[in-house]
């Protein structure tokens, strides 16, 4: 594969997808999408219409009712270290409430020094602590440590920073977007802000106006 | 003012310790006190039949003379043996095939459903009853049966913690950073279904002893000769018209109490044991 090629090269991909709940309305119709690993996909849309329904599906998390998410072209791993990783709205939710944040931190990888000083997490402080000690902003740092490891090629956030104030969400986004453009990792940024996708997306794709159930 | 409130704080949780642990006194002492206990102590003594509660006799005496308070610390001890290992028994059972039913997949929790609907379906006495009857009565009928029929609540309590937690973001996550199920059992499920088994371990006793005790007070449990709480109440039903009320009421309370005092360890050890609440 030329460079030009791999910079091109369809990372994720969704073919008519739909998904429901058990059996209830459809959440998300025949959606057909693709992701390069060159751009940074903005997904946009109000709250309510299947955008986090979505970036489940796309990260592994629940399977489509039809059609099928690929991965590079292929079916996505099912077991060991997933090259599609998601950072949550909620970080609260997304860490074991009876594990101390430095055993949470290095379940997939052991984060370096430097990355832990640029995402300003106080490790001498806060990784003999437990989750609900710490505020949704320290938190949502350690999540975004521990999708950072070596075998990560593709992010995608949902939300990240909507809970977030201002600095911490600018602090956040500055580290992860570096971390992107240094090691051309694919990005999918979920959010209900558009200008927030306007200003760190390559191309914006408004749910609405794909998914065949609304 | 702040410096008060800070002490009302520390008083609630050592007050919670202090509950556990007096609990834990008086049933270990009931038990322990029932099985070094001399024969001598209850056996029967025909000069003094009869006798109301007393200084002397604190329950009383019966018919023949048994001192009642020396009877119903035996039955009592007796009582909390068997309940002891039969919820022991019953909850590990629980543990084993909620954690099963919980963790693979529709068919297994299909199955174990099934068998929780029957074991529900069915009332306890009428099931425990059978299964003594089966195993000749005794006090290894009275085990099984409340082991046997114990099991469903709890393993269904456990069952769907592990299907919540299987469910939950920080689950999800870990597979995703590359851990296998079996891993995530015991380092993501185990640690949150632990402490809820524990509680549910102890809220168990009380039961099993009540249902010791009433199908042997029916007469389908352990034998006349034993010393159990439910044979002295069941004996005492027959005197109660003679107005001699120490006889049944004296136990019934103590039985009661200990009751109380196993659900008090598991009430107080739940608030100890919840990180959300506890650690406010
Ligand atoms: N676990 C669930 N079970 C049933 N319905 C759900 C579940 N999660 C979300 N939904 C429904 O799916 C729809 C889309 O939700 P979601 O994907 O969270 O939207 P968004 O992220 O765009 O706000 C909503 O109507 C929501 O009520
Ligand atoms: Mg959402």
């Amino acid at each position: 594969m030329t460079d030009s090629a791999k910079h091109d090269e369809i990372l994720l991909s969704c073919q008519n997808v739909s998904f429901r709940y058990h059996k209830g309305p459809w959440i998300l119709r025949n959606i057909n999408l693709d992701i390069r690993r060159h751009e940074r996909l903005g997904l946009i849309g109000p709250s309510g219409y299947g955008k986090s329904t979505l970036s489940r599906l796309l990260a592994g998390y629940d399977s489509p009712t039809e059609g099928e998410i690929l991965w590079k072209g292929k079916k996505l791993p099912q077991k060991g270290f997933c090259p599609v990783q998601m950072i949550y709205q909620h970080p609260e939710k997304a860490l074991d409430p009876r594990w101390k944040l430095k055993r949470s931190v290095s379940e997939g990888w052991q984060p370096d020094e430097e990355l832990l000083k640029r995402l300003n997490i106080n490790s001498k402080l806060w990784f003999s602590r437990y989750p609900n000690e710490l505020s949704g902003g320290e938190l949502q740092r350690f999540c975004v440590a521990r999708v950072l490891a070596p075998d990560t090629e593709f992010i995608i956030a949902d939300e990240m920073s909507t809970m977030l104030d201002a600095i911490t969400q600018a602090q956040i986004w500055n580290v992860l977007l570096d971390e992107v453009k240094k090691r051309d990792l694919g990005l999918l940024v979920i959010t209900h802000n558009n200008s927030l996708a306007e200003k760190l997306c390559t191309r914006i794709v408004d749910l609405r106006d794909i998914n065949g159930a609304f | 003012m702040k410096n008060m409130r800070k002490h009302g704080i520390l008083n609630r949780r050592t007050l919670t310790l202090i509950i556990i642990a007096l609990s834990v006194i008086i049933i270990l002492a009931v038990t322990a006190a029932g099985f070094i206990m001399d024969e001598e102590l209850y056996a029967p003594h025909f000069a003094e039949k009869n006798l109301p509660p007393s200084g002397h006799h604190l329950f009383g005496t019966d018919w023949m003379g048994r001192d009642m308070f020396a009877r119903t610390v035996k039955g009592l001890s007796v009582s909390i043996y068997i309940g002891l290992l039969a919820s022991c028994a019953t909850s590990v059972i629980a543990l084993f095939l909620g954690v099963i039913a919980g963790t693979f997949g529709k068919y297994a929790s299909g199955i174990f459903n099934w068998f929780v609907d029957i074991f529900m379906g069915i009332p306890h006495l009428i099931l425990l009853i059978l299964i003594s009857l089966l195993l000749g009565k005794g006090a290894k009928g009275v085990a099984i049966g409340v082991i046997v029929t114990h099991w469903c609540s709890l393993g269904r309590i456990v069952q769907a913690e592990v299907l919540a937690l299987k469910d939950s973001q920080f689950v999800k996550a870990s597979e995703k950073l590359g851990k296998t199920k079996l891993w995530i059992a015991f380092h993501h499920i185990m640690p949150h279904v632990v402490p809820q088994f524990i509680v549910g371990l102890i809220l168990m006793f009380p039961h099993a002893i009540m249902h010791e005790s009433s199908i042997t007070f029916l007469g389908f449990g352990l034998p006349a000769e034993q010393p159990a709480i439910g044979i002295i109440l069941s004996e005492a039903m027959k005197h109660l018209t003679t107005g001699m009320w120490w006889l049944a009421v004296m136990p019934g309370i103590s039985l009661l109490i200990i009751v109380v005092l196993f659900e008090a360890i598991g009430s107080h050890l739940r608030m100890l044991l919840d990180p959300y609440s506890a650690q406010e």
